[in-house]
């Protein structure tokens, strides 16, 4: 039972992340080609601001989880996939430091390497997450010893590779709305219009992600033997149709809101197909890490549920107050102010 | 080389250069927030130019300690895999607790601090750096909890072929991670202390902002000289403590090779592992090692022939920075208490900012040495007494982990530079104009 709520919590949290971490990865990735001047690119990178730090640690939050409440599948996981992980931690430095470090100094060319870091720093987490879950969804190729028996190159299938591309569309496109609600004029006009070229687009990809996933992978006979549960696609596909209203009727909070719905609907229905397991093996289903041969003591997982239930409501309730402080547009104004990127 | 080294290379490396970083963040967070509150307060402007000149070294000296902290949570899974799943129910739990307890805190209330200079009131601003800045030092709190379970493991069963939680409030009052609370903050704040104090004592010696920096000093000052004092007397303790816990680790502390009643202290020691002796001991205080050991001349100090060699953690380098801890130990509150005592003439004093000023790197070295000591002094144990590091290291291929600590050096060292760049850019530069 207890194995149950943390494997959904465990979903959950990497869920969270990635509507949060999501658009600012997009963004990132979006600023060569929405970012036409450097004021363009200034708002680009205030526009997350005030939030990419703490999108961030739900990342850190998810892997703690991951070792706490499971820490067979965190060992699995981590070791396995150590190179791709490794490169997204690279990723993740260069971005952090490139936020940081763009505006201290007036130089061009100085902007121009940090902007370089920002995109590549945002692109590659997201690709390398896609791919890292349409694996886990399709199972690693795990031995008797939950010892990784492949390589980089054996995460680059087409279906880890299709992962991987649904990811960065699904975080562009999430980062394109937020810009949407922080940015105005000509930006913003060219933010909105990406985003309505790319719902198409986007329709297209899960389409087939849904397909691929049906043939690659076991968790669509996960869900026949609970029929009830392909509900949880609904919300997504439901998401989809509305996000494009939204978008035409420029209601570009619902349509963030939506965009959210949809990584959230996708990552908890890929999650919930593994159930009981967390990464399964490719090579027998005996090898697989499930809730149970990974979980930590009753003791642990008690103690730790209450702990997150009393402060994950709490962080929830201060970062929902920093998002309704940092709501307004990104102005010229605040761009002359301290702190500004 | 093996995985198992490049492993520990790895680690030693990025847990390194994180602590570059962390024990300014954990004390300037302190007097940056004490600095706005004297502002909102007595809405006194030196105190609000004083907030943004150090809260700007504070932010991009934070940035580095964020990103590097999470190579660090990875490395756990990546290279150290086997022992995250011997301790994971414990050592995972703390690393949990930390994140969404006081990363979050310390990552949203950061972001609110920065850029909320024109939105938020400024009690409500200055309560966001006070945030940060409790928010760090409780998550340093998590932090050294877990490390303390490799250094003395307390609360758990060997149930299920892993260590698993017996009791969470042995875990939470592990006496060992709280000495080495106070140890490690005491020094972080003596840290903050001279790094304040050197760069005020640049701009002091160039006569610019006079007001501005002898302000900033004495802030720096008071802070330094408090904590300085407080990390030499209660490191005493903390070593007796190791010298019941580790009583190995003690042993190389010192490079004390017999087991001795009456242990002497040597001021002049050149450790020879190869033969298990000393190539030179000179000027002995009889009983004095038992003294610091145990507080009485006459009882027993255990000597590393003790232990079987291969239990034995390495000598040479345990001994030298342990010596360099305390040297430097000893250094930094004589120097506090000489600024101190010409506190009120400062700009006469060239001399004291100019050893001032190059004395910022000291507590760095001091801090690193520490733990060097901590750490290769509780090997050949990842967690002590209980499981070896060499059994700890992830099932990977050489060739990952030859890859990664290339490029994660390379990445380090040039971040780095850029930091230390900027850092001392901001630094020179000086406050804005009031």
């Amino acid at each position: 039972m207890l194995e149950t709520i943390w494997f959904l919590l465990w979903g959950v949290l990497w869920a969270v992340y990635f509507v949060l971490d999501g658009y600012d990865l997009g963004i990132g990735t979006l600023v060569p080609f929405l970012g036409k001047s450097d004021t363009d690119r200034r708002v680009m990178f205030n526009a997350m601001g005030p939030f990419w730090d703490g999108n961030e640690v739900w990342l850190i939050t998810a892997g703690g989880v991951t070792f706490a409440a499971f820490p067979k599948a965190y060992a699995v996981m981590f070791s396995g996939l150590y190179t791709p992980l490794m490169l997204l931690l690279f990723a993740l430095i260069v971005r952090g430091v490139s936020l940081e470090f763009r505006h201290q100094v007036d130089s061009p060319a100085w902007r121009k390497v940090w902007d370089w870091g920002a995109t590549i720093g945002s692109f590659v987490p997201a690709l390398l997450l896609g791919v890292a879950f349409a694996n886990i969804f399709m199972g690693l190729p795990l031995d008797e010893n939950g010892v990784f028996q492949g390589n980089l190159l054996t995460l680059l299938n087409p279906y880890g590779l299709a992962g991987g591309v649904l990811f960065v569309l699904l975080f562009v496109m999430h980062g394109a709305l937020w810009l949407t609600i922080k940015s105005e004029g000509d930006l913003q006009q060219r933010a909105a219009k990406l985003a309505r070229r790319l719902w198409p687009v986007l329709v297209a990809l899960i389409g087939a992600f849904v397909v691929l996933t049906a043939i690659y992978t076991n968790l669509l006979a996960n869900y026949l033997l609970n029929p009830l549960m392909l509900v949880l696609l609904v919300i997504p596909v439901l998401a989809l149709v509305l996000l494009r209203q939204q978008i035409g009727k420029e209601q570009w909070w619902s349509a963030w809101g939506l965009s959210a719905a949809i990584i959230a609907g996708l990552t908890l229905f890929g999650v919930v197909g593994l159930y009981p397991a967390l990464l399964p093996s490719s090579i027998s289903p005996d090898y697989s890490i499930t809730i149970t041969n990974a979980a930590s003591s009753t003791l642990t997982l008690s103690i730790m549920l209450g702990v997150t239930l009393v402060f994950i409501p709490i962080v929830a309730a201060y970062q929902f107050w920093l998002y309704r402080t940092f709501a307004h547009k990104v102005t010229e104004k605040e761009l002359a102010q301290d702190g500004a990127y | 080389m093996d995985v198992l080294m490049l492993s520990r290379l790895q680690f030693a490396m990025a847990t390194m250069f994180h602590f570059i970083f962390v024990p300014l963040t954990l004390g300037l967070s302190i007097l940056v927030a004490i600095m706005e509150t004297k502002y909102v307060r007595t809405g006194d402007e030196t105190y609000k130019r004083m907030t943004k000149f150090w809260g700007k070294l504070f932010v991009i000296n934070f940035v580095l300690g964020v990103v590097t902290g999470i190579t660090l949570e990875f490395q756990f899974g990546t290279n150290w895999s086997r022992y995250s799943e011997y301790v994971g129910d414990i050592f995972g739990s703390l690393l949990a607790i930390e994140a969404t307890t006081s990363f979050f805190l310390e990552s949203t209330f950061l972001g609110a601090w920065i850029f909320g200079w024109n939105i938020l009131s400024p009690k409500m601003h200055a309560a966001c750096i006070w945030l940060v800045a409790i928010a760090s030092n409780l998550s340093a709190a998590w932090i050294l909890l877990a490390n303390a379970f490799m250094q003395n493991p307390v609360g758990y069963v060997l149930r299920n072929g892993r260590a698993e939680l017996d009791n969470f409030f042995h875990v939470l009052l592990n006496p060992f991670g709280w000495q080495q609370y106070v140890h490690t903050l005491s020094g972080a704040f003596t840290l903050a202390g001279f790094f304040v104090m050197g760069v005020s004592a640049y701009h002091l010696l160039k006569k610019q902002n006079i007001d501005f920096f002898t302000r900033s000093f004495k802030m720096g000052m008071v802070f330094a000289l408090v904590f300085s004092v407080l990390v030499a007397v209660q490191g005493h303790h903390h070593a007796q403590e190791v010298g019941k816990i580790q009583p190995a680790k003690l042993a190389a502390m010192e490079s004390l090779w017999e087991t001795h009643e009456n242990a002497p202290m040597y001021l002049l020691v050149v450790p020879d592992e190869k033969n298990e002796k000393n190539a030179i001991e000179l000027f002995g205080i009889p009983g004095a090692l038992s003294f610091l050991a145990h507080g009485s001349f006459n009882t027993s100090v255990q000597g590393l022939k003790d232990w079987p060699a291969d239990e034995r953690p390495p000598v040479m380098l345990t001994f030298l920075s342990f010596r360099a801890m305390v040297g430097l130990g000893t250094l930094l509150p004589i120097l506090c208490i000489w600024a101190f005592l010409r506190r009120n003439k400062l700009t006469e004093t060239p001399r004291l900012l100019k050893a001032m000023l190059f004395a910022i790197p000291l507590p760095y070295l001091a801090i690193e040495a520490g733990w060097v000591v901590a750490e290769v002094g509780r090997q050949p144990w990842i967690v002590y007494g209980l499981m070896k590091t060499a059994d700890a290291v992830s099932p990977i291929v050489t060739s990952q982990v030859a890859f990664s600590l290339v490029a994660l050096t390379l990445l380090y060292a040039l971040l780095g530079a850029v930091d230390i760049y900027l850092l001392f850019k901001f630094a020179k530069k000086g406050p804005a104009e009031a």
